[in-house]
Parts: C-alpha cells; sequence; structure tokens
C-alpha cells in the first residue's frame, strides 16, 4: 500500500510552476488520441467542461451523470457568481491576489502550487465561457460586471443574475452537445456509477446501474475521471441537490483511493431557516447578497417584536461589531459560527429562534428598489416563495446550512488520486480550498480542472503509460459487477421496517450535531459510536420497495445512505484526529479568548489523507509547505 | 406551528413505458401548509413505503425551481396554480386542509412514460446536440472584454438563457410542440455576436430536429409561456420563425 503521498508540485518558483509542468510532459500525438477512451463519470461544470474539451482534442470520450440529461448537475444551482483575476474594476485585484486570497480563506490548508495554479488559469475560464454565450452580466458600457464576495476586498466576482452556475453549466453543457452531436462523446444519462475497476494497478474502468432498467453494465477505457460533487447531503438537510452523493467517491476510496480531510466540511451563513420535519433540502440564498445586505439580531434575548419595531439602538449588527474591516462580507466560517453564537445567546428569531435576519431596508433607502431587484430580483423571489414573507419590506431570516465539501478525495498536482488512472476533478476532489472554500471559487476551479488542467495531465499520463486493451469480459468486470448487483440484492431482500429517509435524517442529526459548525472530542467519540451503531443497524432493519429491474430511486437511495453510513464515521475520526481549529472546522477546545479559531501550524499543517485498509482506516499524513505566503492568524477585523 | 392538513393526491401510477396506467387515490393526513408539493409526495411515498406499496417515482434533483428535474401536472396545469414556479417550489399553503390534488406526467408523444410521473426528456437534448452552441474549442477565445455587448440586449439573451428544460412548454401545448424550449435557445444566442456565424445552420438544424423527434407545430396558443416557470415570453418564437426564414432565403 502507498504509504507516502508525493504531491508531483513542479520544480521553480510560484508562478513558473505551471509553466515549467507544461513544457515538461509528454504529448500525446494528435492521431492516437481517438484511440484511447476516457471515461467521464459527471456532467457538473467539472464533468462537463473536461469530457467537451478532451472530446474536443481527440479522445474518445463515454460520459456519465445520474439525472435524465446533462443539463442538469447540481452545479446548476450555483448562483452567485465565479471569481477570476481580470482586474476589470482596477481595483487592484492581480493573478497573485487571487492566490493569496484564496490560500488565507483555506485558513492555510492547501497547496501553494495548486492554488496559484488556479488562480492563473481563472482568466482564461471568463474569456472561454462568454465566447460560448454565457450571458454575463454587463455595464451600460457593454463591458462585464463584477461584485464583491466574502473574503476579499477587492470585486472580481463574474455573475449571470442569480443563475451564474446555470449559465456556466449550459455553456459546458452545450461544448458537450456539439461533441455528442459530432459523435465524440457517448452519453449515458440515468447512469450511476457503483464500482471502479482496477487492472493491474490502474483504473481501466467502472461498472454503472441503468437507472431506468436495473442493469448493471461495465464500461472499460484507459483513464477514469470522477467528476461526481461533494457529500454535504451526508448531513441530510443541505443545500445540495437531492441526487447529491458520495458513491462514487467512496466505492474508489474503498478500491484504494486516499480520501482526503473528509471533516474540512462548508456551512454556508445565508440559507432559509428550516421549518419542519418533513423539510426535505435547504435553500441557499447566495453570498452575494451580504454585498446589501446587513445581519443583525435584537439585542435583548427572546425579543418577539416584529423586526421594524425593534429601533437601531436595540439591534446588534455584530458582524459589523465585531469584524470592522470587513464587516458583513467576512468568509463564510466566520459568518456561520457568529450566527451560531448569537442563537446560543438566545438572540435568535423567528418561530424556531434559529435564525438571525439579513435587513435589505438600509441598501433600499440608499439606491432605491429597482436598483435591489435588478441584483436580487430572483433571489427575492425564490425567499418569497418559500417562506411566504416579502423581504423588500421585512428583513429575511436566515441560518447556517451544510452547503460545500473541501474535504474529498485526495489527488495530486496532476489531479490524480493515488490510484493510477483515476483523476478527480471539482468538488469530488480536496485540492484546492483548504478547511474554508471563499465564495464564488468553486465555480472557478471546476471549469479551471475541466476545461484547462487535466487536458494537459492526463495526455501526460496518456503518453507515459503502457495501456493495453482490457475487455468489458475481464475477470475484473465480472467481480466488480457481481459485488454491485450483490450488494442492491442485499439491500433489497432485508425487508426491515425503517425507511432510508428515516435513516438518513437520523445520521444527519448525528452528523451536524457532532461533525457541524463546533466540535468537540467527546461529542466526536461518541458520534463514531452512534454512527457505527446506526450503520449496522440499517444493514439489518432498513426496508426498501421494490425491485432492482425497474426504476427504483429508493434503491438508488439506500446505495448512497449506506456509503454516507460509513463516511460520516471517517469524518469523525477525521475531526477527532485534527486537534486544531482551522477554517470550518471548530473544535471548541481550540478557540482563542474571543471565540476565534486557533490554528496549530506546528502540528497539523497538513492533508489528512485516509486510507481504507481491512482494519479499519489509516491516516497518511502529506506535510503543507509554505514557501511564499506567511502562516498568519487570519483576521477580517 | 401551523396547523396540519388532510390533502387526497389522485395520482397516476404506470408500472413502466409498456403497461397501462390509471389513477390511484391516496390521502395525506398530515400535510402542513410549509411543506413544498414535492415534500407532499415525499411524505405519500413514506407512506407507501410503510404499508407495503411501491412508492410513487418522480424526477426531482435541486428543489430549488433551477435544474429542470420535476414536472407535473397538477390539476390540469403543468407545475400547478403558481405562475412562474416549477413544483419544486409550489408549496402548500396555497391548499386548504380537504383538498383532492390530481398528479399527472407529462404528456407528449415526444416524452414517453418511464415510470409513474417520470417521462423520457431526452428528445430535448438531441434538439441541442443539433446546434444548441457555439462552436469554440476551449483555450481558443480571445480576452472577455473585447466584445463588448450592449446591456439591454445581454439582458435579453439572459432571459431567454434561463430556460431550465423542464417540459412544462410541450406538456401545456395542445400541439405537444416544442418551440418554446428550441426558441429559447436560438433567441439566447441570436441575441450575442457570439452566436453569430453560425445563426443559419442553427435555426435549421435545431428546428429540423424538433420534428424529427415527432413534437409538434406551434399555432400561437401561448399556453407554453403561461406555464413557464423562468416565464420565458414567446417573443422567442418569433424570434426563431424570423431565424428561420432568413436562413431559408438566403
Ligand atoms: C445552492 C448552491 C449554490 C452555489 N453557489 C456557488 C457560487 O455562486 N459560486 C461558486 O463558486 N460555487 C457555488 N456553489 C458550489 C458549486 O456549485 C459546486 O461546488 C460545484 O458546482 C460542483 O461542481 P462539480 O462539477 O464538481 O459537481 P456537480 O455539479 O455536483 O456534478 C456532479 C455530477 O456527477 C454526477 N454523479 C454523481 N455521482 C454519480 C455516480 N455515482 N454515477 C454517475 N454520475 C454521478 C451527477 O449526476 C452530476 O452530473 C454552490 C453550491 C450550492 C449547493
Ligand atoms: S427539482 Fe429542480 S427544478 Fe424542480
Amino acid at each position: 500500500m502507498t504509504t507516502v503521498l508525493d504531491s508531483k508540485i513542479p520544480e521553480g518558483p510560484l508562478n513558473e510552476k505551471w509553466g515549467n509542468y507544461k513544457n515538461g510532459i509528454k504529448l500525446v500525438n494528435p492521431a492516437n488520441k481517438r484511440k484511447h477512451t476516457i471515461l467521464v463519470v459527471g456532467t457538473g461544470l467539472a464533468g462537463g467542461s473536461a469530457a467537451s474539451t478532451l472530446a474536443e482534442l481527440g479522445y474518445k470520450v463515454k460520459s456519465f451523470c445520474i439525472q435524465d440529461s446533462p443539463r442538469r448537475a447540481h452545479s446548476i444551482a450555483a448562483q452567485g457568481g465565479i471569481n477570476a483575476a481580470k482586474n476589470y474594476p482596477n481595483d487592484g485585484d492581480t493573478v497573485w491576489r487571487l492566490f493569496y486570497d484564496t490560500v488565507k480563506g483555506g485558513d492555510y490548508r492547501s497547496r501553494e502550487a495548486n492554488v496559484h495554479r488556479l488562480a492563473e488559469v481563472s482568466n482564461e475560464i471568463i474569456d472561454q465561457c462568454v465566447a460560448q454565450g454565457v450571458p454575463f452580466a454587463r455595464e451600460y458600457g457593454g463591458l462585464l460586471d463584477n461584485r464583491s464576495f466574502g473574503g476579499a476586498q477587492v470585486s472580481r466576482t463574474f455573475y449571470a443574475r442569480g443563475q451564474t452556475g446555470q449559465q456556466l453549466l449550459l455553456g459546458a453543457y452545450q461544448s458537450m452537445s456539439r461533441q455528442i452531436g459530432l459523435g465524440n462523446i457517448e452519453m449515458f444519462a440515468r447512469q450511476e456509477m457503483l464500482d471502479l475497476v482496477v487492472v493491474d494497478g490502474k483504473a481501466r474502468g467502472i461498472i454503472t446501474r441503468n437507472l431506468v432498467t436495473g442493469e448493471i453494465e461495465s464500461h472499460s477505457g484507459d483513464a477514469v475521471l470522477l467528476c461526481t460533487g461533494g457529500y454535504g447531503n451526508v448531513y441530510y438537510l443541505s443545500t445540495n441537490a437531492k441526487n447529491s452523493n458520495v458513491t462514487a467517491a467512496w466505492r474508489c476510496h474503498k478500491k484504494g483511493a486516499a480520501f482526503a480531510n473528509p471533516c474540512f466540511t462548508q456551512i454556508h451563513p445565508t440559507c432559509i431557516p428550516v421549518s419542519g420535519d418533513y423539510q426535505s433540502k435547504l435553500t441557499l440564498m447566495s453570498e452575494s447578497l451580504r454585498n446589501d445586505g446587513r445581519v443583525w439580531v435584537p439585542k435583548k434575548q427572546g425579543d418577539n417584536r416584529r423586526p421594524r419595531d425593534i429601533p437601531e439602538d436595540e439591534r446588534d449588527y455584530y458582524l459589523e461589531r465585531r469584524y470592522p474591516s470587513f464587516g458583513n462580507l467576512v468568509p463564510r466560517d466566520v459568518a456561520s459560527r457568529n450566527a451560531k453564537y448569537a442563537c446560543d445567546e438566545g438572540k435568535g428569531v423567528g418561530e424556531t429562534k434559529l435564525a438571525v435576519f439579513l435587513d435589505f431596508a438600509e441598501a433600499i433607502n440608499r439606491l432605491g428598489k429597482p436598483a435591489i431587484e435588478a441584483r436580487y430580483g430572483n433571489l427575492f423571489e425564490m425567499y418569497e416563495r418559500i417562506t411566504g414573507e416579502n423581504p423588500y419590506e421585512t428583513p429575511m431570516r436566515i441560518y447556517p446550512a451544510v452547503h460545500y465539501t473541501m474535504g474529498g478525495l485526495w489527488v495530486d498536482y496532476e489531479l490524480q488520486s493515488n490510484i493510477p488512472g483515476l483523476f478527480v476533478l471539482g468538488e469530488a476532489n480536496f485540492s484546492d480550498h483548504g478547511a474554508n472554500r471563499l465564495g464564488a471559487s468553486a465555480l472557478m476551479q471546476g471549469l479551471a480542472d475541466g476545461y484547462f488542467v487535466i487536458p494537459y495531465t492526463l495526455g501526460n499520463y496518456i503518453a507515459n503509460n503502457e495501456l493495453p486493451h482490457v475487455a468489458e469480459t475481464d475477470e475484473a468486470f465480472a467481480k466488480a459487477a457481481s459485488d454491485s448487483s450483490g450488494r442492491l440484492e442485499k439491500l433489497l431482500s432485508i425487508q426491515g421496517t425503517k425507511t432510508v429517509t428515516e435513516y438518513h435524517r437520523e445520521l444527519g442529526r448525528l452528523v451536524w450535531d457532532y461533525v457541524g459548525m463546533s466540535r468537540t472530542a467527546e461529542g466526536l467519540k461518541k458520534a463514531i459510536v452512534e454512527i457505527t451503531a446506526l450503520r449496522e443497524d440499517f444493514w439489518k432493519n432498513v426496508l426498501v420497495p421494490g425491485e432492482n429491474s425497474t426504476m427504483n430511486k429508493n434503491l438508488e437511495f439506500a446505495g448512497r445512505v449506506a456509503d454516507f453510513l460509513e463516511l460520516g464515521e471517517l469524518m469523525a475520526r477525521d475531526a477527532l484526529e485534527r486537534e486544531e481549529s482551522c477554517g470550518g472546522h471548530f473544535r471548541e477546545e481550540y478557540q482563542s479568548e474571543d471565540g476565534e479559531a486557533s490554528r496549530n501550524d506546528d502540528l497539523f499543517t497538513y492533508v489528512a489523507a485516509w486510507f481504507h485498509t481491512e482494519n479499519g482506516h489509516q491516516l497518511v499524513k502529506e506535510p503543507l509547505t509554505y514557501e511564499n505566503v506567511k502562516l498568519t492568524t487570519r483576521s477580517y477585523k | 406551528m401551523a396547523e396540519n392538513m388532510n390533502i387526497k393526491l389522485k395520482v397516476w401510477r404506470q408500472a413502466g413505458p409498456h403497461t397501462q396506467g390509471r389513477f390511484e387515490t391516496y390521502s395525506v393526513p398530515d400535510a402542513n401548509p410549509h411543506m413544498s408539493f414535492l415534500e407532499l409526495l415525499d411524505v405519500l411515498n413514506e407512506q407507501l413505503i410503510k404499508s407495503g406499496t411501491d412508492p410513487v417515482e418522480f424526477d426531482h434533483d435541486c428543489r430549488e425551481g433551477i435544474c429542470g428535474s420535476c414536472g407535473v401536472v397538477v390539476d390540469g396545469v403543468a407545475h400547478g396554480p403558481q405562475r412562474r414556479t416549477a413544483c419544486c417550489q409550489l408549496h402548500m399553503r396555497h391548499y386548504q386542509d380537504g383538498d383532492t390534488i390530481v398528479v399527472e406526467p407529462w404528456r407528449a408523444e415526444a416524452f414517453p412514460i418511464i415510470k409513474d410521473l417520470v417521462v423520457d426528456r431526452s428528445a430535448f437534448d438531441r434538439i441541442i446536440a443539433a446546434g444548441g452552441y457555439v462552436s469554440i474549442n476551449a483555450g481558443s477565445a480571445q480576452d472577455a472584454n473585447n466584445l463588448p455587448i450592449a446591456k439591454d440586449k445581454a439582458d435579453l439573451a439572459m432571459d431567454y438563457a434561463a430556460c431550465i428544460g423542464c417540459g412544462a412548454c410541450v406538456a401545456a401545448c395542445p400541439n405537444a410542440s416544442a418551440s418554446l424550449f428550441t426558441a429559447a435557445k436560438i433567441s439566447h444566442l441570436a441575441m450575442l455576436p457570439q452566436g453569430s456565424p453560425e445563426r443559419k445552420k442553427r435555426v435549421t438544424a435545431m428546428v429540423d430536429q424538433m420534428a424529427e423527434e415527432g413534437f409538434g407545430d406551434c399555432s400561437n396558443h401561448a399556453e407554453c409561456e403561461a406555464v413557464c416557470p423562468k416565464g420565458i415570453s414567446i417573443s422567442s418564437i418569433a424570434t426563431m420563425r424570423r431565424e428561420y426564414m432568413k436562413a431559408m432565403l438566403s
């Protein structure tokens, strides 16, 4: 088993590494590309951009997704925007500054070289998307408009109303569609990857289930690109789409791929609060709202007056008070934790008291309602539709919710996992956001990985490796296929008394309580015991209806929840092991006097990569070295 | 906390593409005004599973009205009674205790039923693959600001680009036409200089593909616009016709 993880960071000064890497790689002869089949799992920003780009280069691509169309991947739901270091507003942005903000925002737990490359290619992404026809917001002069996002003091976020993810994804989907029309991509929608097939130590194929017929299929190829998104749904309630899951990544993990920093999850500060037990998911209110919305709670505990009746001097604008230089635009982890503190102190608002106000009155007075409507109209509409309240008239009620997962499969600089030939892109990998992701940087990362990184790094792998043909009748496929069907049959055969949703909700509650916004050693130990017990119970008592040979969404969900039940435990272990607070990982034992996170750089400046072994999980540490950035205490004061 | 409501659901059940379907009636005693319509179906499904009946299959994912996965006909209206709202964003506060709600799948020849409320909308993907894109390879773009676009044009392009591809327009159209869907993409790209070089090829290829998929023709009923969760205007269909005429005449 691999015990040393080589990140393969190229030589040279930081701003020359990517160039040096590109100069040094082997290229694949254009005529040979079409002889190579690349399996791309997932059609979000990462998978969509990778599939289309590789097909444009001449590879034979097979693309897979769970939804009925590649256009529906979860990326479609991203609202706020995408960062780039264009410096169009001339407010002092540079590639270095975007790099620096991202490393600092991540609380110094990401790789310098990866993040710098991300910042370097960010500008090309905007060019590419505009050329595809993505209708980004523009100013009256006809040039592109920018807005600010948390954790930055420049305006570098490009946006398309509140539907940036939709427009970027449709751009990638259209490029994919063009390649599908040309016959260079074969699309497999309504297919779920259930296993990775490893032959002679290399990733050579996948096992999928046809979600319409239930058939198990084998697909062989020369490399597998996993672009399957994040695992936020382990918490049951999250802002992720209902089909988002960890299954593909988890099955790769069980085939030997290291899972890195699983406890680094992001709780987004501005979501619509939970209203009842039947709640199936949470809805994000974009961070962009914090450009104009002011967060406050009543100074008095249990103040039940209507917000408009609470006079100015009886309100606590706690973010502006505690963080005067960033104010409402502090990074997400800081904003979320402070909302929790306010509610813990009994100052929460609304029926459940688990909410704070996000108030636009001042901005509406200053800019007028039409200006606010132009900026956030669709978000306000969505809020009103869900809550029945009009945010132009009364402040929004918001509360933190699980939103993004920084952890994911371990990858090196080439985005390759420790299993040769298995590449991991987008939210599914752990690579660029450290312990906390800044707003508008996931879209940037997904598209950077797919449009501008993988074409080089995959080529280097293909050119350097002998990849003899592996038939889909190979024994390794047969074994993996029979394991997958065995598992489905097992799930159906239990016929217990509790539904998949009941288990999922229970798991979610455990992970939220113990591995959520704040964590303690005691709580984490408890979580490990309780999640293990819940998992054992699941395999004895779950009730999955229907059969395997038709569409059966409950069966799909059962498989995903089974994997979440394993992941949840690993998250707790990882959080327990990391005896410091950093970014989204807040251990109550490690905080400063005024309640800010206390990192421990001497002991924990590493990536925690977990290997699955027969005797449980084994931790391998990849030390992080900072040659360009000085580690400081993040301060947004 | 809000009062519980008892809601009756008359739901289309169909085991597979080639089997006969029928309505089944169920009642959900613990509905609640805060829940969304899909959460009501979730509650129904939990009830069904516990009683040993197969749950109702329906497509859904984002539950935020943006992915276009969901889509059922609620009391005869695609996505239900609330205008500009996908059914995942429809909330039960618009109903009253004791109401009966009839739920059916999209009905169109080009959207064959897979199971219960789930239909096959892959025809939409094939329409886009026929020409709904700009042919640009990654890496070959010029600087984004080298191409100024008047704000009103860009905004209009965005209005059309907002289509979520749910298929409600087809379900609502008496001819089961996919004109609004197809026209939205054609109009989005027709508003922008990037779309210009391929405009003729695009409109002919997409319109031909639409016909080939078995969608009907548009005869200006405007039912599509009325049910579109994103409020896509039928002015797009006029644009599509203009684009088509121009392509034919040259
Ligand atoms: C509500 C919301 C708003 C957001 N807003 C922003 C924003 O404004 N800016 C920003 O930068 N980021 C934002 N994010 C984060 C960002 O949207 C995501 O991190 C990003 O889109 C993930 O892209 P992806 O390509 O990695 O994965 P996804 O878009 O999640 O795609 C995953 C793909 O994998 C497929 N898949 C998964 N499992 C399997 C399997 N087993 N077999 C086959 N296929 C599988 C799915 O079908 C899908 O096609 C937001 C996130 C949320 C939840
Ligand atoms: S579930 Fe995504 S639009 Fe309704």
